[in-house]
């Protein structure tokens, strides 16, 4: 019963330092459903993604991603999960297709596509230019191309909104709703609650690292 | 993903080309500093130069080793890579690789300005050329390894040389004493057991660090 839920955390808790980042958060995740992650600043958004993801881990409580134990199992979790996370990623001296070349190698992926993937997040223009001559909302697309690239069953967006112009919105809506109609479950942690909204069914809301609400999402109260 | 990961690394390497000629140039200095503290004994600076070149090739490594973590921690592009997910190994091996070839290259580029500063020709270059790169593989394995803990600390500059160099003390004699028995001749035959020493300390490091990187990269 348990492996039916995309994500299946109990109890995660995390601190830094003194300070609890994440405090007892328990929370289930259907296969192929969009869920949205509400909450101001510093409300531990940002270190559930971290956790859920394998960058880090829970000093507390225990997570399966699609059945595979987020510390015992971390390789076969990071197979099935791609974060867009604050940090980009990228190397900066390297060009946009380059990047993607560097993580389709890595990932054992061919590398045939990638000038479609850069076409497909609107960089195809730039494709040989280096990052560091990217803005922050170009940035921002590459490593959603670079998500794309990964084929994830689970992908955790952080912010994906944020230092996007509204065609990079359209964007990720589109994105977002495409990954959920191939089947992939979608986290997104977001300010912009109207647009959430409207990508996503449900919604969770976290305040000082725990958890406040739980439901549709066009309730989630606004943090 | 080995192939991946040193392409990777020697592409960055590549962009970062200017920087190769800065740490060149760092290390020919270094000699010239040392000759001014010997003076004009031509004797002397003969006898110390494969001291001197160990050293300034020490110097040099921390700059480059401390560099080759820059471009993984600007945008944290090395937690990317592990999170994809790749094998830290391959990641490790990919970067002391790729360490050891930017070292043995400057202490072969750092050979003709020993021999003009110190007068410290030798006609067995192939052996001179194969002890660099056995002394620079006992720089660049731990190099790398410490340059990936040190990488998020604050005085990392500081960090590295402070937990690398005592621990390639043994790598170091042993290049030295390889490197001068090449230079001022080996009546003794001693030059086979040092460089065995040599190898026997790479095969430690490069095994031993390689096991423990996944430690030092992951939360």
């Amino acid at each position: 019963m348990q492996d039916t839920f995309a994500v299946d955390a109990q109890n995660l808790a995390r601190r830094y330092g003194r300070r609890w980042a994440l405090a007892d958060v328990s929370l289930q995740v259907s296969q192929g459903s969009v869920v949205m992650v509400a909450g101001r600043n510093g409300s531990g958004k940002s270190t559930l993604f971290r956790i859920l993801s394998t960058a880090i881990r829970p000093d507390h409580g225990s997570a399966r991603i699609l059945g595979f134990d987020l510390v015992r199992e971390r390789y076969d979790v990071r197979r099935d999960v791609a974060l867009l996370s604050h940090y980009s990623y990228l190397y900066e001296t390297l060009t946009a297709e380059e990047n993607l070349r560097v993580a389709a190698e890595h990932r054992g992926l061919s590398t045939s596509g990638l000038r479609q993937l850069l076409e497909r997040v609107r960089l195809g223009q730039r494709s040989n230019d280096p990052v560091n001559t990217f803005s922050a909302g170009m940035r921002k697309r590459l490593s959603f191309a670079r998500i794309l690239l990964q084929q994830p069953r689970v992908v955790l967006l952080d912010e994906p909104y944020g230092q996007l112009d509204p065609e990079g919105f359209a964007l990720v809506d589109e994105v977002v709703n495409e990954l959920k109609s191939n089947g992939v479950t979608v986290l997104v942690a977001t300010h912009q609650l109207e647009r959430g909204g409207r990508i996503a069914t449900d919604a969770i809301a976290l305040e000082q690292g725990r958890v406040i609400f739980r439901g549709p999402a066009k309730e989630c109260p606004s943090c | 993903m080995l192939i991946a990961a040193l392409r990777k690394e020697l592409l960055l390497q590549w962009r970062s080309r200017t920087q190769i000629m800065a740490v060149f140039v760092f290390g020919a200095t270094s000699l010239l500093l040392f000759s001014f503290a010997v003076g004009p004994n031509s004797e002397a600076l003969r006898l110390y130069s494969s001291g001197f070149l160990w050293l300034g090739l020490l110097l040099s490594s921390t700059l480059t080793l401390a560099e080759s973590y820059a471009a993984e921690m600007e945008n944290r592009a090395l937690e990317g890579l592990l999170l994809l997910p790749s094998d830290p190994r391959a990641l490790y091996y990919g970067k002391a690789i790729a360490n050891w070839l930017q070292l043995s290259m400057l202490g072969i580029a750092l050979v003709p300005v020993m021999v003009v500063l110190y007068d410290a020709g030798t006609t067995d270059l192939l052996r001179l050329f194969a002890i660099i790169l056995l002394g620079a593989a006992g720089l660049s394995a731990p190099g790398t390894m410490y340059a990936a803990m040190t990488s998020q600390a604050r005085a990392k500059q500081t960090l590295l040389p402070l937990l690398l160099f005592p621990l390639i003390v043994p790598a170091l004699l042993a290049s030295v004493k390889a490197t001068s028995l090449v230079i001022l001749g080996d009546p003794m035959r001693q030059l086979t057991p040092w460089i065995s020493l040599l190898a026997a300390f790479d095969a430690i490091y490069w095994s031993l660090c390689g096991l423990l990187y996944s430690r030092v990269v992951e939360d």
